[in-house]
């Protein structure tokens, strides 16, 4: 079941976002080093699909999906969104667009605020932009969404600590889909989430994104959610993206070695496949995004890396329609 | 996995934990049974609150001041339950070893690693100092820790998660326990770390016949690593039998639902079965089975009594009134 079309929302070119961090004991008059959290994307976001994001810490994710709305300073490139380049805007004529780009974060009680009821979390973004709305129709609006949420009708007095992380995540959801917006960012929505709760939010995401006709970019670490959910996946690596495929190429066959490595790592409830199967285990640690590797980010821990991997870096290349990876020697070690 | 019947080091009899809290009694592990062999894996699985951690506390004596103990734990013929601390201290410090979830709030910020290393031997083992230091490089080594001499001088904060993991496997294994408890060690981590971890503790447990309790969510680490398992529900034994049982014929319905609810990396992609609801509220179970609310097969019976731990099958336990008949198609 997809929704996806061929309509373009967002296309987002050579998008860098670096932060300027210094060392707590430096001068005052020493310069800072650019952390490169995100460090030359490029992608499109097409009209009704899902499109996972996954990588480990550290590798960006969180930072590209906060680009996106640009809720983090872009250093540089673009992000257009339906044929206007978001990086132009000021202020305000951003708030505006804000009403179609939502999102849904990661620790479900600590994004919603504690001092105020659900009911008033959820309209608080009608009443921003839409404030000619009498109280009657904020009301109506609130109490449909909420029912299609799954939240019960009498909650809607009550405060964000009466609840489970699964009924937060829900009221998250709520009020990131009251609006309507066409684009929703997903940041890790289930990670905090128990198995049995996760299935549930999972599968009301799927059922709104095919009801509302909405475009999800969906953040996660955990390879088997983002298979569930996604359309295309994009896999991030310090900065990088390597691989960018429909769910079932890169999943049926990755090509770029650190997808490789991930998806040989991720356990699967199965006791004789888990047994006898091969882990690529990658050596050491990630890298310092102050200080990456040249070339290629992934060479100090790729077992195919060469010395050409060192002075080259491999931009996302064509494999097929739906499949681009970015790795020097993919003819090779196919 | 071994079929040969080998000597317990561990027996759990009716395990229960009460917790005296200004709202009533809560019963966070409710009459636990369970056996381990020297060199077995137990896997202890279940959702937050399920009561595994507390039951790992218990054993550790860690409980906070207002939880009470019943039942009893024979360690190696000994009930570890009703132990001083004195005695409690040898114990955890020879034979039990825990790691825990967090590692970074598990080992001391203001410290240098190699001195905590080395306090565990110059304390239990009255080692000097000099051979304590060999000792814990070796140790570090032994964990695959790359350029242990050098890291023994770091502070915890130098390190990266999957390597403060590290440290604190070889901590535990510092005193070569015959069991280890580790909670969650790998949910903080990522993936590809989880798989360095798991398959350093898969390499241990061949190389020192450790035996060992891993608690965890994750179905899949279980998979790979256990003999045994025992699915909790609500403070209670919901299943407990072999891995490749519990994992291809669950006869519990909510193991059954756990399986089918999470999303699999071989599995289709498409919708996902849920189980409906919460977890419910420990200060307020509902009458009867703890997964009767939640449960498709629940009956009259589910809501008027509780189901008793009965073994079905030798070595097979279950709790249940209508077990399910779901064989899983490999």
């Amino acid at each position: 079941m997809s929704t996806a079309t061929d309509n373009v929302l967002m296309e987002v070119k050579d998008l860098k976002v670096h932060f300027n961090i210094k060392a707590d004991n430096a001068w005052p008059w020493t310069p800072g080093q650019a952390l490169k959290a995100v460090d030359g994307v490029n992608l499109t976001i097409y009209e009704g699909e899902t499109l996972g994001v996954v990588g480990e810490s550290g590798c960006g994710k969180s930072t590209l999906a906060r680009a996106l709305l640009r809720l983090v300073p872009i250093t540089d490139g673009s992000v257009v969104w339906l044929g206007q380049d978001l990086t132009d805007l000021d202020k305000k004529q951003m708030r505006d667009k804000r009403q179609e780009l939502q999102m849904i974060f990661q620790d479900p009680l600590a994004s919603l605020n504690p001092r105020m009821t659900v009911g008033d979390i959820i309209a608080e973004p009608l009443r921003t932009f839409k404030p000619h709305l009498s109280k009657q129709e904020v009301k109506d609006q609130v109490r449909a969404i909420m029912d299609r949420v799954g939240l019960l009708p009498n909650v809607i007095n009550r405060y964000p600590h009466e609840f489970s992380g699964g009924q937060c995540q829900r009221i998250g959801i709520a009020r990131a889909l009251i609006l309507k917006p066409k684009l929703v960012v997903c940041d890790e929505p289930v990670s905090a989430l128990d198995v049995s709760i996760q299935a549930q939010v999972v599968n009301l995401l799927k059922e709104l994104q095919g009801e509302m006709g909405l475009s999800l970019v969906f953040i996660a670490h955990d390879l088997s959610v983002v298979k569930h959910i996604s359309d295309r996946v994009l896999v991030m690596y310090l900065g990088n993206a390597v691989e960018l495929a429909s769910k079932h190429s890169l999943y049926d066959t990755p090509r770029h070695p650190y997808t490789k490595a991930l998806l040989s790592a991720v356990p699967v409830p199965d006791p004789q496949h888990e047994r006898g199967k091969k882990i690529q285990l990658l050596a050491g640690d990630l890298p310092s995004p102050i200080n990456p590797p040249s070339g290629c980010v992934f060479r100090t821990r790729c077992p195919h890396a060469n010395e050409d991997c060192a002075s080259q870096k491999p931009v996302l290349e064509n494999l097929s329609s739906e499949h681009q990876a970015a790795c020097l020697r993919l003819a090779e070690i196919a | 996995m071994t079929t040969m019947k080998k000597e317990n080091i561990l027996e759990v009899d009716n395990l229960r934990v009460n917790f005296k809290t200004p709202d009533g009694l809560v019963t966070a592990v409710n009459d636990l049974t369970f056996d381990l062999a020297q060199g077995e894996t137990l896997g202890i699985v279940g959702e937050s609150g399920s009561g595994k951690s507390q039951t790992a506390f218990a054993l550790m004596g860690l409980l906070a001041g207002n939880g009470v103990i019943e039942g009893e734990a024979r360690f190696e013929d000994q009930n570890i339950l009703t132990l001083d601390e004195k005695a409690m201290n040898h114990i955890r410090s020879e034979k039990i070893a825990m790691i825990f979830q967090d590692p970074m709030t598990s080992l001391n910020p203001y410290m240098k690693v190699g001195k905590q290393l080395m306090e565990v031997l110059l304390l239990h083992k009255g080692m000097s100092k000099a051979d304590a230091f060999e000792a814990s490089v070796k140790m570090l080594d032994a964990v695959k820790m790359p350029e242990a001499r050098k890291r023994m001088n770091m502070y915890p904060h130098e390190f990266s998660g999957g390597m403060r993991q590290r440290v604190m496997i070889a901590m535990a294994l510092l005193c070569q326990p015959k069991l280890l408890i580790a909670d969650e060690p790998t949910t903080a981590l990522d993936v590809t770390v989880q798989a360095q971890i798991l398959t350093l503790l898969n390499e241990l447990k061949a190389d020192f016949n450790t035996s060992i309790i891993m608690i965890t969510h994750d179905l899949g680490v279980v998979a790979g690593l256990c003999d045994k398992v025992l699915v909790m529900y609500a403070g209670r034994t919901m299943e407990y039998g072999q891995t490749e049982d519990v994992f291809y014929r669950p006869t519990h319905p909510y193991t059954k639902g756990l399986l089918e609810a999470i999303p699999r990396l071989d599995g289709d992609g498409e919708a996902l079965a849920t189980i409906a609801g919460n977890p419910p509220n420990l200060l307020n179970l509902p009458a009867g089975c703890p997964f009767q609310e939640r449960c498709l097969y629940a009956e009259d019976r589910c809501r008027k009594e509780a189901p008793v731990l009965e073994e079905y099958q030798p070595g097979k336990l279950r709790a249940c009134h209508k077990p399910v008949n779901w064989e899983v198609a490999s």
